[in-house]
């Protein structure tokens, strides 16, 4: 499963920068999402993989023992994926203005103007 | 008052006052009135913060009472102390200055609330002791920063902020996945603790690869080499005092930031990571300056500054000697203020000229013989001429260079020096000292029956009291600069031997469970 997920993450990051690199302002966006699942998944996997284990410390258990999974990459997940959640929507509304603006979704007309 | 309630303060006040803002949205003028007493209330306690971890040392509280490193920890020692002191200072001169150069379009629209928000993220990023919490605290400020920087809506600034949201977006996301990977080597987040787990690491090599990832996340953010690209095509396009307060800490955030990890993380392997950061600090102030001296707008022109001077404060992390962080902690703290003063500058100039380019520019130091004052002290003390601040804080950092005998890089900080020099020469002359420029501009003033404006007219003293207050300060620092370099050596010590930090955090119980 790790493996699996190890080639998912690589083949988003990679689609994520490919993106990135294009003019287009709408694929940027697409690409900056694509980057925050890819390192939300690469949280979730480097937290170990355990399905079925619950970190639950059983009934007059001092401590865990055996494998469990952890809770706490997948707590720094959600309030990533609820950060990440804001800042995309501030992105797109900031292209569609800049679409309104500009009248053209091409990065290179947005830096001819900048000079 | 406890020291427990102050550490907590220099977040709550600016969130308080960022509450109290909104919820007076519809009336201006109570905004104005809260933001100003806010800020005013967040720069005391930052100072009182900064006077009692001097007098007592670092100082820890567990947020919910959870014991580290499973909880968050709020860590003061003097360096983030020192920093939420200067952010006070910076918050208070910004909201007296926005008092009368910001439009009503955009007080309508939020402007007050976002500075206070944006503030409480850069003071919890200067006192979290969590990484992840850092990271949160750096989604705050930087969330804001993106509404600041596009409020308006006007086509430079629209395309600047998307340069700078992509940009940053990419630093947050590499930043996340720094993190998750150094919870699954080391298995806490907590910086004290992690210092302690991360010397038991047995793959050194993933320890490396993980600072480096630190080191171009919170690169992106300080505008180091090769990383600067976003900050010339952005930071001119907002307001002015949006302008001047990123100019001033956000940067530094990031400086901070680096600051803290390279000095309590990664120092496993300093050989290879401080060499790359001496490197990239000697190519960020030349390419800095080099960019200063072809623009002639005198807000790029402070903008190039900013990157070659961030240099300066990431040589003294490079040479990783104490006297070195004692130079870079004093850099900061002079050129935090500097740089916002500057642009303040800038501001007044484009209020009284109705420009930021220097060719349309002239003969302000015939009119405005006290501007011209006002801007020579930061100038001067931006190139280094004593006995202001500047000058020590590159003769700690030269000292310092000379004593372990990296010469390349020290000759690189004088010439890089002299070039700044000639940067603000170029503005003096052509802003104040030349004949003002043939223009309809000049000749629209010049046609009015009016009196010149002058400094001291109500529409704008709110500009000038701020002005002369940080150059006071950049007066002040220069003239005790030995009370200062005290307090920045032991706050550098107090990074080098960060046992008292890791004990302060731990408690008792070392981060054992």
């Amino acid at each position: 499963m790790e493996t699996v997920l190890a080639f998912v993450i690589g083949i988003l990051y990679a689609a994520g920068i490919y993106m990135i690199m294009r003019r287009s302002i709408v694929k940027l966006i697409l690409g900056l999402s694509l980057l925050g699942h890819a390192s939300n998944l690469l949280i979730f996997t480097v937290g170990r993989l355990t399905r079925g284990n619950a970190a639950l410390i059983p009934d007059g258990a001092e401590r865990l023992t055996g494998d469990f999974s952890d809770p706490l990459p997948q707590a720094l997940i959600l309030t990533a994926i609820v950060i990440g959640f804001g800042v995309q929507a501030f992105a797109i509304v900031l292209v569609r203005r800049t679409y309104n603006v500009v009248d053209a979704d091409d990065f290179d007309r947005l830096s001819a103007v900048n000079r | 008052m406890s020291v427990e309630t102050l550490l907590v303060l220099p977040i709550l006040i600016p969130f308080a006052t960022a509450i109290l803002d909104i919820l007076a949205w519809d009336r201006v003028k109570i905004q104005r009135q809260i933001t100003v007493l806010g800020m005013t209330a967040f720069m005391l306690a930052g100072f009182l913060l900064l006077y009692k971890i001097e007098q007592d040392g670092i100082r820890a509280v567990q947020v919910g009472d959870w014991p580290a490193p499973f909880g968050i920890t709020i860590v003061a020692d003097l360096f983030s102390a020192i920093m939420v002191a200067i952010t006070g200072l910076i918050g208070f001169s910004v909201a007296v200055y926005s008092l009368s150069s910001i439009d009503d379009k955009r007080e309508q629209f939020g402007y007050y609330p976002l500075i206070s928000t944006m503030l409480m993220g850069v003071s919890g990023a200067f006192l979290t002791g969590d990484l992840f919490n850092m990271f949160v605290w750096f989604e705050v400020l930087l969330i804001s920063s993106f509404v600041l920087l596009a409020l308006g809506g006007e086509r430079d600034q629209l395309s600047g902020a998307i340069h700078y949201v992509v940009l940053n977006l990419l630093s947050s996301s590499i930043f996340l996945a720094a993190v998750g990977l150094i919870y699954s080597v080391a298995g806490t987040l907590n910086m004290a603790d992690l210092a302690r787990q991360l010397e038991h690491v047995e793959q050194p090599g993933i320890v490396s690869a993980l600072a480096v990832m630190f080191l171009v996340t919170f690169g992106i953010k300080a505008a180091m080499f090769p990383l600067f690209f976003w900050l010339p095509v952005s930071y001119h396009t907002p307001p002015i005092t949006v302008s001047a307060i990123f100019a001033g800490l956000l940067t530094k955030v990031g400086v901070y930031a680096m600051i803290r990890v390279f000095t309590l993380l990664f120092v496993q392997n300093v050989d290879f990571t401080h060499t790359i950061i001496l490197t990239a600090a000697g190519l960020t102030m030349i390419t800095g300056v080099l960019g200063a001296a072809a623009e002639f707008d005198f807000r790029r022109v402070l903008s190039f500054h900013i990157i070659s001077q961030i240099g300066y404060m990431l040589m003294g992390l490079g040479l990783f000697t104490p006297l070195a962080l004692a130079g870079s902690i004093f850099y900061l703290i002079h050129h935090i203020i500097v740089k916002t003063n500057l642009f303040l500058i800038s501001g007044i100039v484009e209020r009284l000229r109705g420009s930021f380019e220097l060719k349309l520019l002239g003969g302000l130091y015939r009119d405005h013989p006290v501007l011209g004052a006002l801007f020579l002290i930061p100038a001067l003390s931006l190139a280094g001429i004593p006995p202001l601040s500047g000058f020590w804080a590159k003769l700690i950092l030269i000292r310092s260079g000379l004593e372990i005998e990296e010469y390349a890089i020290v000759g690189v900080a004088l010439g890089v020096s002299a070039m700044t020099l000639y940067s603000m020469i170029k503005i003096w002359i052509e802003a104040f000292l030349k004949d003002a420029p043939e223009s309809e501009a000049m000749e629209a003033i010049e046609a009015m029956d009016e009196p010149q404006p002058t400094l001291w007219q109500a529409s704008l003293i709110f500009l000038v009291i701020p002005v002369m207050i940080l150059a006071l300060c950049t007066i002040l620092i220069g003239v005790l600069a030995q009370p200062v370099f005290e307090l920045s050596q032991e706050a550098a010590n107090q990074l080098m031997n960060p046992t008292a930090y890791i004990e302060t955090v731990c408690g008792a119980n070392q981060c054992e469970p």
